[in-house]
């Protein structure tokens, strides 16, 4: 540890360091990021509220246990590039994760200084160094000895990005199959330019094409080939699977069927990657609602809210029928949507969406919820409270209420699934079909980026291990349990013979 | 595998036009033509800003690997390829084949029934049956004789072909509707009625057929973005049921489609579509004086012939 003096809670900067913002009256009407990102003596500030504590808490929340307090003391020490190499080492996609990840559960929520004070911004932090390396050209390109063997990942959403670009530095040739005519899945189509530029996305997944990961897109996997076909003809030693949920849910009230009535998908996709905002630059159209109801509170909610307010909405009410605590979007997103305006109707549940002559959405009938007993999840169930409808005036409704499961690799496939739908796997996320693994929302519903991206590392360690090729991750945690030399037991004595 | 789609375009090898607005466009995709099945559809970006549209694949030329698709000029984009593609040019993307394949099943008698456009992507379906040893019965339809197109290769996939055209210029005067009638007084062992066509004419016919107790199928075209089932955009009513058509369809039940939503629903965009048209064609006429500009001001510039 470089640290010169031993820093104690009464000694570091007691104050989180702001994160510079765009104005919420300016940024509300433009697609600009809201968080501009530390500036260098922002970072250099916050780096010194680590205490550089032994017990490490942070790496243990994070899902890809990136060494935090390492890269932090690096950028105390004024080492950018040498924090870019800690970071690295685990996590690919820095400027991504120290966005959108929801640090506060995670490194953030288990942070020693946060048991006193606000936790140290361990992802404004990771942020400022992946943005660096990307305006400095930083790159990490080991050197990659090949293997001979050949992976075929579906997919090109953050699970599969994280899964190629693990099994690229493990030499293996690696071919990413994506639907779309461009990569990036939930990244790009999802989450808006405000709260992850385009051009950060594109300079990270440059960074997985630079070790050599090739991407193919307009290609549906299931229709154009198979799984099957993909382990047996085509020639892949191991397949990843990275699909995602997709396939948005509605309620089955009442007009949803109207004009007016969307997923949060559809909007967010006609916006985002469409560029319907640019219309009519972008050929796509968007009707853009003037009074917008969007039904759910999670992260896609705000989203769908704050979208809404930037294509001109007079108003923008979310609607939830439990209260604030429980909304599941992270509480950055929460603020930064009070702060635009957008009008939060705590324990309020839609029951009818009202349409004109022309079937085009005039109107949202509400009830009034209160909380009552817990249920499984542990949340109180909320209920209807008798007699207590409402209209909202609106001429766009969007669901924003989750996803299930997308059929289309069911319908195709001998691969089985779970009750829901969902792709079936073990621990180490082998799927049914041998060579197969599969991680991310398509294996546990909607969830976030990072453990998205996290599955995709899990995924891809087992993957190695069936491959016989040494887990180069596990050298760096030689005190691993199960591991010796950085080799897995799994692998003992166990050497697979590469055919072809 | 062969793969023509790495980040390239995807080439137009043929172009015919079948009327002022009506065009065939043949894609090279090997891999795609391998994998098609009747009933499938694809999704088409002409250029990098354009949208995405569904369109069923008419044909697929496994041998030739070509892809056939069927385009009627109604829209902005669809207006805007009729003018600009031709055999040599790309489209910048087309992802496919999507949907779930036509079941083929062992119906021994089937109708298979085209209105206008509709009669290109229930061709495979024609064909499919006919290759079974069904006994097909093509039923055609279109707003005059002017319109008509595939009659010949239609008919050679069917033992019976019926065309019907809305003013009398060619076949029977009257809807498919009456085709199909005429066709059901003939046979009264038809097992299965296959519309093809805008949503009022497959309603048209699931009304006629519901009546003559006629299982029917109809493969419906929503508005749609990905195709994949991740935007929902193309939920239909069937039954007492929701259901994305791409993924869940595209063919459903024609007596339990609630056509009257479908219709709805395509309407949804079409201001914003107006405006796109009147746009792209006021372009166009910009675009093309400008041409006639040029053309004055490089005769304009010709140095005064010698007298």
């Amino acid at each position: 540890m470089a640290t010169a003096k031993k820093r104690t809670i009464r000694t570091i900067p007691q104050e989180r360091t702001p994160m510079p913002e765009q104005d919420p009256q300016i940024r509300a009407k433009n697609f600009q990021e809201v968080a501009c990102g530390y500036r260098l003596e922002d970072a250099l500030r916050e780096a010194e509220r680590c205490l550089q504590c032994p017990d490490e808490p942070c790496v243990r929340g994070c899902p890809v246990s990136i060494d935090i307090p390492n890269f932090i003391a690096k950028i105390t020490e004024k080492h950018y590039n040498g924090a870019y190499d800690i970071i690295t080492d685990t996590n690919l996609l820095p400027s991504i994760c120290g966005r959108v990840c929801p640090q506060e559960n995670q490194c953030e929520g288990v942070c020693t200084v946060g048991e006193t004070l606000e936790p140290v911004a361990i992802g404004r932090l990771e942020r400022f160094i992946g943005d660096m390396a990307i305006a400095q050209g930083w790159e990490n390109v080991p050197y990659i000895e090949p293997s001979g063997y050949r992976v075929g990942i579906v997919g090109a959403g953050p699970a599969s990005m994280a899964c190629a670009a693990d099994m690229a530095k493990a030499g293996c040739e690696v071919i990413v199959y994506e639907a779309f005519h461009t990569p990036g899945g939930v990244l790009k189509y999802g989450i808006p330019d405000f709260r992850l530029p385009n051009d950060v996305i594109d300079a990270e997944i440059n960074k997985v094409r630079n070790l050599g990961v090739k991407f193919e897109c307009n290609t549906l996997v299931g229709r154009l080939f198979t799984i099957e076909q993909m382990v047996s003809e085509m020639g892949f030693h191991a397949v990843f699977i990275g699909t995602g949920a997709g396939y948005p849910s509605f309620m089955g009230i009442p007009g949803e069927s109207l004009n007016g009535v969307l997923s949060a998908n559809e909007l967010l996709t006609r916006c985002n990657l469409m560029r319907a905002r640019d219309f009519p630059n972008f050929d796509t159209p968007l009707q853009p609602g003037r009074h917008v109801a969007v039904i759910g509170a999670g992260n896609t909610a705000m989203d769908a809210l704050r979208v809404s307010l930037r294509l001109g909405a007079e108003s923008v009410h979310c609607i939830y029928r439990r209260s604030k605590k429980e909304a599941p979007a992270r509480v950055e997103e929460i603020h930064h949507a009070e702060q635009e305006g957008i009008d939060f109707n705590w324990l309020t549940s839609p029951v009818e969406i009202l349409g004109d002559a022309k079937n085009r959405v005039r109107a949202l009938r509400c009830v009034k919820m209160e909380l009552g007993e817990p249920d499984e999840s542990g949340r109180r169930r909320p209920v209807v409270v008798p007699g207590s409808e409402f209209e909202f005036e609106a001429d766009m409704v969007v669901f924003a209420i989750g996803t299930n499961a997308n059929p289309i690799l069911g319908q195709t496939s001998k691969l089985k699934l779970n009750k829901w739908g969902y792709i079936a796997a073990d621990d180490s996320l082998a799927t049914s079909i041998a060579g197969v693994w599969a991680g991310g929302d398509i294996v546990t519903g909607a969830a976030t980026v990072i453990q998205a991206m996290g599955a995709g590392r899990r995924a891809a360690r087992s993957m190695k291990a069936y491959l016989g090729l040494r887990d180069s991750d596990s050298v760096y945690d030689a005190g691993a349990e199960g591991s010796l030399f950085g080799i897995p037991r799994a692998e003992h004595g166990f050497a697979q013979v590469r055919v072809g | 595998m062969a793969q023509a789609n790495a980040g390239s375009g995807f080439r137009i090898v043929a172009r015919e036009d079948y009327s002022d607005v009506t065009y065939m466009l043949e894609v090279a995709h090997p891999q795609m033509a391998r994998a098609a099945q009747p009933g499938q559809f694809v999704i088409v970006m002409e250029t990098e800003h354009g949208e995405r549209i569904p369109l069923t694949i008419a044909d697929f030329d496994r041998e030739r690997g070509t892809i056939t698709l069927v385009i009627q000029a109604v829209g902005k984009t669809t207006k805007e390829m009729q003018a600009n593609l031709k055999a040599g040019d790309e489209l910048f993307a087309m992802v496919g084949p999507m949907g779930i394949p036509s079941h083929i099943g062992k119906a021994k008698k089937v109708v298979c029934v085209g209105g206008g456009l509709g009669v290109a992507p229930v061709y495979p379906q024609a064909r499919a049956y006919k290759e079974s040893g069904a006994y097909v019965i093509g039923v055609i339809g279109f707003r005059n004789k002017d319109l008509m197109f595939w009659q010949d290769k239609f008919g050679a996939v069917c033992d019976e072909l019926i065309v019907c055209t809305d003013d009398g210029s060619a076949g029977i005067k009257g809807l498919v509707t009456e085709g199909i009638k005429q066709a059901a007084a003939k046979h009264s062992d038809i097992d299965e009625v296959v519309a093809i066509g805008p949503p009022i004419m497959m309603k048209g016919c699931s009304e006629t057929t519901r009546a003559l107790g006629i299982k029917t199928i109809v493969s419906l075209n929503p508005v749609m973005v990905d195709g994949t089932g991740m935007c929902g955009g193309c939920r239909v009513k069937v039954g007492e049921q929701v259901k994305f058509a791409c993924v869940d369809g595209p063919d459903f039940d024609g007596h339990k489609v609630d056509f009257d939503d479908l219709m709805s629903r395509l309407g949804r965009y079409k201001q914003t579509e107006l405006e796109a048209v009147e746009r792209w064609q006021e372009s166009c006429r910009i675009r093309a004086d400008k041409v006639i500009d040029l053309k004055a001001s490089v005769l304009d510039a010709r140095p005064a012939a010698d007298a």
